[in-house]
C-alpha cells in the first residue's frame, strides 16, 4: 500500500502563505478530516481547518484538491494555503502527523512519485531538480528549458536519425542480395559520412558550455600575498552588486569560498588568504600547493600578485588593487586594471569584465546545458558514431550510440543514479 | 482402451517433427498426430532451407541435434552463402531442396527416432484434466479415440480457420487438397485465447518443361563445399542452378489491371501479410516506382518438373497470373501447374505464451511455429525444438529451457514473439539479435550443444563429435596464445605495422590482412582443423574486441534480469501507464523488470512505476 506523504513545501516560516502538499491515496480522507469535506477538482476554496482529535481551530486556510492521477505527483494531491506564522504551521505539521497513514516526506519524494508514476521523464526530472535550486535568472532559465523536455526533444530527434541509419545499414547487410536494395562502394560511403556529420553534431551540442557551471557557479580565485586587499576587494564585491546568495565554510581552514551572483551571473569566489602567511619553509610550501591547487580548479583568476606573473595567464585577469592608496597611484603596465574598494574606483569595469568572461563559459540564456552525467552518456554515442568498411562494425557502433542515448533518458541502468538525483531534492518540493 | 503417452505433438510440419522428436530424444514417449502419414514433413511453400537469419536457425537447431538441417542436406540440390562477401554474422547459408528427398530425410529420421509414434487422424479437440479446465490431460481424435499425455504441443500451422483465395474463388483449408482442423480451432476460441488472423501467400508453380532456361542468367550452386549440417551425409544430391528473371512494366500492367479481382484489394482479405516478403500486387502498388522486380526461379526436385518462381506470390485470379507470367523473358511460353493463392489463418497471440512456449495459465499445453504467427519453416523447426523439449522437461518434472537473447536466434525469437506480440507474420531477420557479432550462424553447435547436453537431447554420434571438436578448440587456442612480434609476422610476408609490440597470434588476428592463411606462414595452429572450427575461430578473433564490449553488456543484462515481475501484477492499477502501455503489459506479462522494458513504448517512466509497485509487494 501507497503510503501518503506530506510536507511544507514553501519556504522557511515566516511568511505571508506557507504550502502544506498532501499526496497519496489518504490525501482525500485527510483533507475532509481537517476541513470537514473535500473541495471540488482545482477550485481554491477558504475552509476552516480543525485538528479531528481535539476539535481546535487550526487556521483559516485556502484548500486545494487535485483529483488523481493527473496531478504534478500523478497520485490524489491535497495543498494547504495556510497563514505563514510558525505556530500555525507547526501545528499543522504536528496534526498531520497524528493521522492515519501519513508520514512526512523524504527529500525529492514528491519529484520521485511524479517520476514514477509516468509524470515526467528522467532529463526532466533532472531539470526540475536544477530548477528548484536556481538562485539567478540564468539557471532558472536554462533548468525551465530541461525541465520542460528540451534535451528529451534532442535526443528523440537524435534516435529518430540514428534509427534511419541503423535501418539503411541493416537494409546493405541483410537485403543486399535482393535487387531492390542498391549495393555499391557509394551507398556505404555515404552512410559513413552522414555517420560522421551526426557525430559533428553531437559533438558540437557537447562543446557547448557545461550546466555544471551554471548550477554551481564560476570558480574565481583571488591570488596574491597576504594584505594587498584581496578581501578588501571580495568584500567590496559582495557589498555592492548583489548579496552573499548563501555563505558556506570553506572545505578547508585556509580556503574561504563565497558564492556571489554579480549582475545575474553565479560565482563562487576563492579567497586564498593565508596561504603565503607561514613563515617556516614548510607551511609556506604547503601554503604555495594550495594555491596552486586552488588556482589550476578556478575558471578566472582574479591575480593580485605584482612580483610575479600569473601561472595561467588566460584565465587571469592582474588587478592592481588599492589604487586609492598612497604611492600606488598609477598602475604598472602588467595591470588590466585598477581599482580601489575604498572609493569604488574601476569596480563597475571589474564586474564588467568578470561579466564577459562568465558569459563566454556558461550556456546561453534559455540554452540547454548538460551535466556531467548526460555529457558522459553523449560522449559515449559520439565515440560509437564511426562507419566502418566492415558494415557489421558499423551496425555495432550504431547499436551501441542508440544505447548511450537510451541511457540518456533512463532507459538502462538507472537505478543508483536515480538515488542520486532524489538525493539531491529538498523537502516538500 | 485409450492409448497413452508423455507429450502428444499436433500437426507433421517442422515445428511438429522438431518438437516430437525433441522430446523423443528426450526419452519421452511422444506421438506425432497428423491428418496422414503421407504429408509428415512436406514443405509446402517454397523449396528453400535456410537464408539470412533462418540459416542461423538451422544451424542451432541442428546444434541440439534437431532434423532440419540434416534434411536439408540430404535434399540439398543448389547451395548459397549468402552475403559471403560480409562478416560470418551476417552471412547465411542457405539451400534449394528436393522435396521428395526432404520429406523421405525426415521420414527415415522420425523411423529411426526411439519413443516416436506417427498416429494417423484429425485433431479433434484437446482432453481437460478431471476438475481441472487448466490441466491439458490429452487430446481428442474425430474418431472419438482419446489419447492421454501430460502435455500437448500444438504445431498445426495454417490450419487453424484457414481460407485460401485465388481471385473471386474461396475454399476452407490449410495447404491444397486438405482440410482445416475447425473444430480445435473453436475449441482454442472457447478457451478465450487471444487469437488474430494473419494472411500468407504463395506463387504460382511452372512446368520447368516450358520455360526457355537458355534465354535466362543461370545461378550456380557454390562449390565451397559447407553443408547445414556437421553430421549430415554431406553434399550427396546432383546439384542444379536456378534461373533468374524479372517482371518488367508489362508485368506491372496486367497486375494494375486486374487489382479489382484481387481479394487484397477488394476487401475479401484484411489479416496483415508480411512487408518483407509481399506478393506481387503489394510489390507493383507500393514501389510503383520500381521498373520490375527480380524473380529466381528455383527447381523444386531433380525428378519433379516443378519450379517456384520466387518473387511473385500473388493472389490474382487464374488468368491474370498466366498473363503475368507470360510477359515475363523466359516464360513466354510457361504453363501454370498449379496457381498461386493467399491463404488467410487464425493464430494465437504469442503474448500468450511464456518462454518455454507454453500457454500462461493453462498447464501443459505447448504451442510452436505459424500457429503462434511465425512464418517460415527454419522459424517454425526452432520453435518446434523449444516447445518439444520444454513439453518433455514439463512432463518428467525436470527444469525448463529458456533460451535468452545474448545465446541464441532462437532466444531473440521467442523474446521477440512472447513480449511484443506480432503485427505481421514474424520472419527471422539478423537485425533482430542484438548481439549479433557473438550469434554466428558458424559457431551454433559452441553455442548450444553445451545446453542440448544438459537437457539431454543429443544422441551418441554429436555427443562424441562436439567433445572431439573442443579438444581441438583447446588445442588450436594454446597453439594461438604464442606472443609473436611484429617483425616475425614481417619476416614472413604479412604487412603489419612495426610497433615493437608483442601479441598473441590470437589478437594478431583482429588486424585486418592477416587470417588463417597469413597465420599458417608461422604457426601450425590450424593445421589439419576442420574449415568449419578455423573459420569460427578466425572469426572470433578478428571481432574480439566488439565480442569482449558485448559479453559485459550482457553481464549487465544478466543482473537486470534478476529483478523479477510478480505474475499477477495489476497493471491497470499503476498510475501513470498510458492504456496502450497497460494493453501491452497485460498482454505480455514480462517475467523480468528488463523484459519489460524491451516492450515496445514503455518509458524509463513506466520502468520505474512498475519497479515501485514490484518493490512495495515484495516489501
Amino acid at each position: 500500500m501507497t503510503d501518503t506523504i506530506y510536507a511544507l513545501s514553501s519556504g522557511q516560516s515566516p511568511a505571508a502563505v506557507a504550502i502544506i502538499r498532501i499526496s497519496g491515496p489518504a490525501a482525500a480522507s485527510t483533507l475532509k478530516a481537517l476541513a470537514g469535506r473535500v473541495p471540488k477538482s482545482r477550485r481554491a476554496t477558504l475552509q476552516r481547518l480543525t485538528d479531528p482529535a481535539s476539535g481546535d481551530v487550526l487556521d483559516h486556510a485556502l484548500t486545494l484538491w487535485f483529483d488523481g492521477p493527473a496531478t504534478a505527483t500523478g497520485e490524489d494531491l491535497a495543498e494547504l494555503h495556510l497563514h505563514g506564522g510558525r505556530a500555525v504551521v507547526a501545528r499543522v505539521l504536528r496534526t498531520l502527523a497524528a493521522l492515519p497513514g501519513l508520514k512526512p516526506a523524504e527529500p525529492g519524494a514528491f519529484t520521485r512519485r511524479a517520476f514514477e508514476n509516468g509524470r515526467i521523464d528522467l532529463a526532466e526530472a533532472e531539470g526540475l531538480a536544477d530548477l528548484l535550486f536556481a538562485e539567478t535568472e540564468l539557471q532558472r532559465l536554462s533548468a525551465i528549458a530541461m525541465a520542460e523536455g528540451g534535451l528529451s526533444t534532442q535526443v528523440v530527434m537524435w534516435q529518430d536519425k540514428l534509427l534511419g541509419l541503423s535501418a539503411r545499414t541493416e537494409a546493405l547487410l541483410d537485403f543486399s542480395d535482393e535487387d531492390d536494395v542498391d549495393e555499391d562502394a557509394g551507398a556505404a560511403t555515404a552512410l559513413s559520412a552522414e555517420i560522421a556529420a551526426m557525430a559533428a553534431e553531437v559533438r558540437a551540442f557537447l562543446a557547448r558550455p557545461s550546466g555544471e557551471r551554471l548550477r554551481d557557479g564560476i570558480r574565481v580565485a583571488l591570488a596574491g600575498p597576504p594584505n594587498v586587499g584581496k578581501s578588501t576587494l571580495l568584500n567590496a564585491l559582495a557589498g555592492r552588486e548583489a548579496a552573499i546568495v548563501s555563505p558556506r565554510a570553506g572545505t578547508t581552514r585556509d580556503v574561504i569560498e563565497v558564492p556571489l551572483a554579480l549582475a545575474g551571473r553565479p560565482y563562487v569566489f576563492v579567497d586564498t588568504a593565508g596561504l603565503h602567511a607561514g613563515s617556516g619553509d614548510e607551511i609556506e610550501a604547503i601554503g604555495m600547493e594550495r594555491a596552486r591547487r586552488v588556482i589550476a580548479k578556478s575558471d578566472i583568476i582574479l591575480w593580485l600578485d605584482e612580483q610575479s606573473a600569473s601561472p595561467a595567464p588566460e584565465r587571469t585577469i592582474t588587478v592592481h588593487a588599492r589604487a586609492d592608496v598612497a604611492g600606488r597611484e598609477v598602475a604598472p603596465s602588467s595591470a588590466d586594471l585598477a581599482v580601489s574598494a575604498a572609493t569604488g574606483e574601476g569596480m563597475d569595469r571589474l564586474v564588467g569584465m568578470l561579466t564577459a568572461r562568465a558569459d563566454a563559459l556558461l550556456p546561453r540564456p534559455g540554452e540547454l546545458a548538460l551535466n556531467t552525467r548526460q555529457r558522459d552518456l553523449l560522449a559515449d554515442c559520439v565515440e560509437s558514431l564511426v562507419g566502418d568498411a566492415d558494415l557489421l562494425i558499423t551496425a555495432e557502433n550504431l547499436r551501441r550510440a542508440r544505447g548511450a542515448l537510451d541511457r540518456l533518458t533512463g532507459r538502462a541502468g538507472t537505478e543508483d543514479m536515480l538515488d542520486a538525483l532524489f538525493g539531491r531534492f529538498c523537502i516538500g518540493k | 482402451m485409450a492409448r497413452t503417452f508423455d507429450i502428444i505433438v499436433v500437426g507433421g510440419g517442422h515445428a511438429g517433427c522438431e518438437a516430437a522428436a525433441a522430446a523423443a530424444r528426450m526419452g519421452a514417449s511422444t506421438a506425432l498426430v497428423t491428418f496422414s502419414r503421407e504429408t509428415v514433413g512436406a514443405m509446402s511453400c517454397n523449396p528453400a532451407i535456410g537464408g539470412l537469419g533462418k540459416g542461423h536457425l538451422v544451424r542451432e537447431v541442428d546444434a541440439f541435434d534437431g532434423l532440419i538441417a540434416r534434411a536439408a542436406d540430404h535434399a540439398a540440390i543448389h547451395y548459397r552463402m549468402l552475403n559471403l562477401s560480409k562478416g560470418a554474422a551476417v552471412q547465411g547459408p542457405r539451400v534449394q531442396a528436393d522435396r521428395r528427398r526432404y520429406k523421405a530425410a525426415i521420414h527415415a529420421l522420425l523411423d529411426a527416432q526411439a519413443n516416436l509414434e506417427i498416429v494417423e487422424g484429425e485433431a479433434a479437440a484437446l482432453v481437460f484434466a478431471e476438475g481441472n479446465a487448466h490441466r491439458v490431460a490429452g487430446l481428442e481424435l474425430a474418431t472419438g479415440e482419446r489419447l492421454h499425455a501430460a502435455a500437448v504441443v500444438l504445431a498445426t500451422g495454417t490450419f487453424l480457420k484457414g481460407r485460401m483465395f485465388c481471385g473471386p474463388d474461396i475454399t476452407t483449408g490449410g495447404r491444397v487438397g486438405e482440410a482445416a482442423a475447425q473444430r480445435l480451432g473453436d475449441q482454442l476460441r472457447a478457451l478465450e485465447l487471444p487469437m488474430a488472423r494473419l494472411k500468407t501467400g504463395t506463387p504460382p508453380r511452372l512446368d520447368g518443361r516450358t520455360i526457355d532456361w537458355g534465354a535466362l542468367e543461370e545461378q550456380p550452386s557454390d562449390d565451397l563445399g559447407w553443408t547445414m549440417s556437421p553430421l549430415g551425409p554431406g553434399r550427396v544430391a546432383p546439384q542444379l542452378f536456378c534461373g533468374i528473371t524479372r517482371t518488367n512494366a508489362r508485368t506491372h500492367e496486367i497486375i494494375r489491371g486486374a487489382l479489382d479481382r484481387s481479394p487484397l484489394y477488394t476487401g475479401a482479405i484484411d489479416a496483415l501479410g508480411p512487408r518483407y516478403c509481399p506478393s506481387i500486387e503489394d510489390k507493383v502498388v507500393r514501389f510503383g516506382d520500381r521498373d520490375g522486380h527480380q524473380v529466381f526461379l528455383e527447381p523444386e526436385g531433380l525428378d519433379d518438373h516443378l519450379v517456384y518462381p520466387n518473387g511473385i506470390s500473388t493472389s490474382l485470379p487464374e488468368d491474370a497470373q498466366i498473363a503475368l507470367v507470360r510477359s515475363m523473358k523466359g516464360l513466354e511460353r510457361a504453363e501454370i501447374a498449379q496457381r498461386g493463392y493467399a491463404v488467410e489463418y487464425d493464430h494465437i497471440d504469442p503474448r500468450a505464451l511464456d518462454s518455454t512456449l507454453s500457454i500462461r495459465g493453462v498447464e501443459g499445453l505447448y504451442c510452436a511455429g505459424q500457429i503462434n504467427g511465425t512464418t517460415g519453416y527454419e522459424e517454425a523447426a526452432a520453435q518446434g525444438l523449444v516447445a518439444g523439449i520444454n513439453a518433455a522437461a514439463f512432463a518428467c518434472g525436470s527444469a525448463p529451457m529458456i533460451l535468452g537473447r545474448a545465446s541464441s536466434y532462437i532466444g531473440v525469437m521467442i523474446d521477440d514473439l512472447v513480449l511484443q506480440g506480432i503485427t505481421e507474420p514474424y520472419r527471422m531477420l539478423t537485425a533482430r539479435a542484438e548481439y549479433r557479432l557473438r550469434l554466428r550462424a558458424d559457431n551454433g553447435a559452441t553455442r548450444l550443444t553445451p545446453v542440448a547436453l544438459a537437457m539431454g537431447c543429443v544422441g551418441d554420434e554429436r555427443r562424441a563429435w562436439f567433445e572431439a571438436r573442443e579438444q581441438t578448440r583447446a588445442e588450436v587456442s594454446g597453439k594461438l596464445a604464442t606472443l609473436v612480434t611484429a617483425a616475425t609476422l614481417a619476416a614472413s610476408d604479412i604487412s603489419v605495422a612495426l610497433d615493437g609490440g608483442r601479441r598473441s597470434l590470437f589478437d594478431w588476428m583482429r588486424f585486418p590482412g592477416i587470417g588463417r592463411a597469413e597465420i599458417a606462414r608461422v604457426s601450425d595452429a590450424f593445421n589439419d582443423v576442420a574449415d568449419d572450427l578455423a573459420d569460427e575461430i578466425a572469426e572470433d578473433a578478428r571481432y574480439a574486441p566488439y565480442l569482449a564490449r558485448q559479453e559485459a553488456e550482457v553481464r549487465e543484462l544478466r543482473a537486470n534480469e534478476s529483478v523479477r515481475i510478480d505474475p499477477s501484477l495489476d497493471y491497470r492499477a499503476i498510475a501513470g501507464l498510458s492504456n496502450e502501455m497497460k494493453e501491452r503489459l497485460e498482454a505480455a506479462r514480462p517475467e523480468t523488470l528488463a523484459a519489460a522494458s524491451r516492450i515496445r513504448g514503455i518509458t524509463p517512466a513506466a520502468l520505474s512505476a512498475i519497479l515501485v509497485q514490484t518493490r512495495r509487494r515484495a516489501a
